[in-house]
């Protein structure tokens, strides 16, 4: 089947190859870019080669065992979750029509705009036992605490669950642009070779997803493993708890940063695991037929089954624990616009905003340098440099003040002894080492989609630009660019989303007097306040929405094949 | 698209990035109490004494990273945090020094400073239990002790051992009784778990006032704001428990304390001390006793209605705060070895 219309290329093979060997500017600057990003990431796997502590043997007798089997089983619960929730509705919404099939294409990403912890708490206020919930149960029927069963949700299972609803989005968004992305002749055949729609999904459209899913589903994970508000509030104890646990109650940063150093190599093993699986297969589409999908229209029960799928996870992941805060605001009475919140929005957004841009472009430098140079040593710089995603943010925050606390100094040591004078922190506590340690962060996020983008144009475009003598750079921008604005549009809006619910790094790099969204809804949260975060957390939300919906809408209308507006 | 993609980035890059202004009279404080446990009385220092306080706010533990790798060069004169454990950990770093300062001294007691005044405690907590007033008779229970006694099987909440307040009362008994008292008391208070540890002080609280358990260890203020809420279930949840501060026969109630020290390298000195007085002088006191139902460390201010209607003063556990920093990592080690998560 799939030599029917998805061609398996190995990568840049032929004529041109001498061409591309040539190590160019692009490759340089990338490599350089690379080593750059790579700095906090090898500083925190530089603890790997420091001698082992005294606390590495009190983990290994009594916790160590527990951190590893929970980190294992809370990340493949949310591969499963978030990985069904987000194929399921992304088939769903970009194969059929069925009611408020247009409503779902954006409502799905919403969930999106939740920091996980706040959901943990929201879904913590209602569920637990002394929540509204069990409490109508035992008044409606005269039960008392315990003569009733009802889920624990501050466990492993509750867990899985929070964090499956925030992240699924990553799962959907990725493979729906996937899905759309897809000639519609490669499921045409399937269909006129008398496969069913169940069979077309599993034999063309899944294989030819594969990679824009893996993407997905890789960055849902990372941010699982690094993910420390939900598990701690939940008391679970994983390899992010241990990593602060190590760090905050056994003082000891270095056995603290080993253990993040091997949830690194943990995550690198993982994705070298599934590349190997791939092994050299690429999707590209071989034919330039792109024509809308025919959305089959579905009949009225099939079609009440698929907007019943669709709304759930819209339901529980974003309406409910919506809801419940804003009951909360109305309770508390708090005023969501007070004197500091423009402020707050506006640092909030400046910052999401570089960070999403900066990250963006360091991702197409990496990417395209990738794509030109395709050589074992770059794609093993860019592997590295895109590990971010699964370092706790606390820990990138050290791994990012090392060097630059390292480099200031150096500086204002130099200067003093040569010309008696102090330059003091030229960058430490400025934005800029803020921006840096997001990109370091979330480049992941860009690059893989980037790459995801730039995986789908088939090597022959690049050769027929250079063919009529286009050079890279104009070869990137007229046609890689305008084929892959969806992915680029995507990786800007996880990227802006991610920045404006991180919290562990902008709360140590800020600068004096410096707050975000994030840091008001963390303070009130953390202290027990959750009603009185409401406000704050219902705005990162709000906010949140804007980008999600408007980038939404665009990549619907960016499909390929599609006019464009000008 | 790209010549967008650059313009946002001058954009963004020529937002002043420095948040410390050129002030004639200024001091920066790195703080691991949040915004809004600090804030007000910064705005009040600076109104009094027209000094500006620009202030940091984040986890105690990566703050004093931030403060060893900016070195000599660190633009913070003052940090702050919630737990003594921690004060004790930056004064071993190198991070602060002595302050000689008559007022300061006389004020804070010598067991809540450190011992060569790199520290000083500036507001108190007491680890308390609590226990339901329905299912528990009053005199049941007097001491951290009795928690281990096998009648309560079952029936005891308590978060996590994550938690730094749970580990400073492990430190404690650590400091009195040794190592291994200690770990026996873990060992008896998990056996007589009602469920693993999960959430926070309150939500043992609302625990034991639902019935999912009887007794709970929990900070004295989460009591103070839950019975002060503006929400009607934390209020009645509250209402349903008893506060009990431990071992008043003996050794007295484990404290913790809030505290400060001036940063080595700090260029505003002077200020940073004035700062500290300021903050143990009666007007802060108060506040901190109005407004976070803590204790002062200052006698003869007076403590929120709340907090007064419990017993005060009570006796108190005078083990010096350092000690609790000593014995942490031993403590979190029992905490590992008897299995409470």
């Amino acid at each position: 089947m799939s030599t029917l219309c998805v061609r398996r290329h190995l990568p840049f093979s032929g004529g041109v190859r001498g061409h591309l060997r040539r190590p160019s500017l692009w490759t340089g600057v990338a490599a350089v870019t690379a080593l750059v990003v790579m700095t906090p990431i090898l500083t925190v796997l530089g603890y790997l080669f420091h001698p082992g502590t005294e606390s590495w043997q009190h983990l290994a007798e009594t916790v160590l065992d527990d951190y590893v089997r929970n980190s294992l089983l809370l990340t493949a619960g949310v591969a499963v979750g978030a990985g069904s929730i987000g194929i399921t509705t992304a088939w769903l919404t970009s194969m059929y029509r069925f009611p408020g099939h247009r409503l779902f294409v954006w409502a799905l990403l919403l969930p999106l705009s939740f920091p996980a912890y706040i959901l943990a708490y929201t879904y913590t206020g209602m569920l637990e036992p002394a929540g509204p919930v069990q409490g109508w149960i035992r008044s409606t029927f005269g039960l008392a605490y315990g003569e009733y069963w009802f889920p624990e949700v501050r466990s492993l299972g509750g867990a899985v669950v929070m964090l499956s609803l925030v992240l699924y989005p990553y799962v959907y968004l990725l493979a729906r642009a996937s899905f759309l992305e897809q000639s519609v002749c490669a499921l045409e055949a399937s269909r006129s070779l008398g496969c069913g729609p169940w069979r077309s999904f599993f034999l063309v459209a899944l294989p030819l997803a594969r990679p824009a899913i893996v993407v997905g589903l890789s960055l849902a994970l990372m941010e699982t493993l690094a993910d420390f508000g939900t598990v701690d509030y939940f008391g679970v104890s994983t390899f992010t708890t241990g990593i602060f646990r190590t760090w905050y109650g056994l003082y000891d940063e270095v056995a603290a940063a080993q253990l993040a150093a091997l949830l690194m190599l943990f995550v690198l093993v993982l994705l070298g695991l599934e590349r190997a699986s791939r092994r050299r297969m690429r999707f590209h589409h071989a034919t330039n037929r792109h024509r809308a999908l025919p959305q089959q229209r579905l009949r009225p029960f099939a079609g009440g089954l698929a907007a019943v799928a669709c709304s759930l996870p819209v339901a529980f992941g974003f309406l409910l624990p919506f809801g419940q805060l804003a009951v909360w605001m109305v309770q508390t009475g708090e005023q969501a616009l007070d004197a500091g919140f423009f402020a707050l929005a506006r640092n909030s957004f400046l910052l999401a905003g570089g960070a999403a841009v900066i990250a963006l472009l360091v991702a197409l430098i990496l990417g395209y340098g990738r794509r030109l140079h395709p050589t074992r040593w770059l794609r093993a710089l860019v592997q590295v440099a895109g590990m971010g995603y699964a370092i706790p943010g606390m820990v990138i925050a050290i791994g990012v003040l090392i060097p630059f606390g390292w480099l200031d100094n150096a500086i204002d040591g130099w200067m003093r002894e040569r010309f008696g004078f102090a330059t003091g922190l030229l960058l430490s506590g400025t934005l800029f080492i803020l921006l840096f340690a997001y990109l370091v962060r979330f480049l992941t996020i860009s690059l893989q989609t980037v790459e995801a983008g730039l995986g789908r144009i088939r090597p022959a475009m690049d050769e027929a630009a250079w063919s009529m003598g286009a050079s890279r750079l104009a070869t990137l921008r007229r046609v890689h660019l305008p084929l892959m604005r969806g992915s680029l549009l995507t990786a800007l809006l996880i990227v802006f989303v991610d920045v404006l619910k991180e919290l562990p790094a902008t709360l140590v790099l800020r600068p004096f007097n410096f707050n975000t969204l994030a840091v008001r809804a963390y303070e009130l949260a953390s202290d027990e306040r959750l009603a009185d975060a409401s406000s704050a957390a219902l705005t990162i939300v709000l906010v949140g929405i804007v980008p999600v919906v408007l980038l939404s809408l665009t990549i619907a209308h960016g499909r390929a094949g599609h006019a464009r507006p000008a | 698209m790209i010549r967008f993609l650059i313009a946002v980035v001058f954009f963004v890059g020529s937002i002043p990035s420095s948040g410390v202004v050129i002030a004639a009279e200024q001091v920066n404080l790195y703080s691991a109490r949040k915004e809004s446990l600090i804030k007000p009385l910064l705005e009040r220092f600076t109104a009094e004494t027209g000094i500006r306080v620009n202030l940091v706010t984040g986890k105690a533990a990566a703050l004093q990273k931030r403060l060893e790798v900016e070195g000599r060069n660190t633009p913070a004169d003052l940090f702050l945090t919630s737990d003594a454990g921690r004060l004790h950990l930056a004064r071993q770093a190198g991070l602060f020094q002595p302050v000689e300062s008559e007022l300061l001294t006389r004020v804070v007691p010598a067991h809540l400073r450190d011992k060569d005044n790199h520290w000083f405690g500036l507001s108190k907590r007491a680890r308390i239990i609590v226990y339901s007033k329905q299912r528990v008779k009053p005199g049941a229970l007097s001491r951290y002790e009795d928690l281990t006694d096998p009648r309560w099987k079952g029936r005891i909440c308590i978060r996590s051992s994550g938690n730094i307040y749970n580990q400073s009362l492990l430190a404690s008994i650590v400091a009195h009784f040794g190592e291994q008292t200690a770990e026996r008391w873990a060992a008896g208070v998990v056996a007589n778990f009602a469920r693993p540890p999960r959430g926070n002080d309150r939500a043992q609280i609302k625990a034991v006032a639902i019935g999912e358990c009887d007794v709970a260890v929990v900070n004295s203020y989460y009591l103070g704001k839950m019975q002060n809420s503006s929400d009607p279930a934390e209020r009645d949840a509250a209402d349903k428990v008893v506060p009990l501060f431990p071992n008043q026969a003996d050794r007295g109630t484990h404290i913790n304390i809030s505290g400060a020290g001036v940063i080595r390298h700090a260029r505003n000195r002077e200020n940073a001390i004035r700062l500290l007085e300021f903050l143990v002088d009666d007007e802060a006191q108060r506040w901190y006793a109005a407004t976070n139902h803590e204790y002062p460390v200052k006698s003869g201010i007076e403590v929120s209605p709340t907090v007064k209607a419990w017993g005060y003063p009570f006796k108190e556990d005078t083990l010096d705060m350092g000690a609790l920093g000593v014995h942490n990592i031993t403590a979190v080690k029992i905490f590992d070895r008897v299995g409470w998560r």
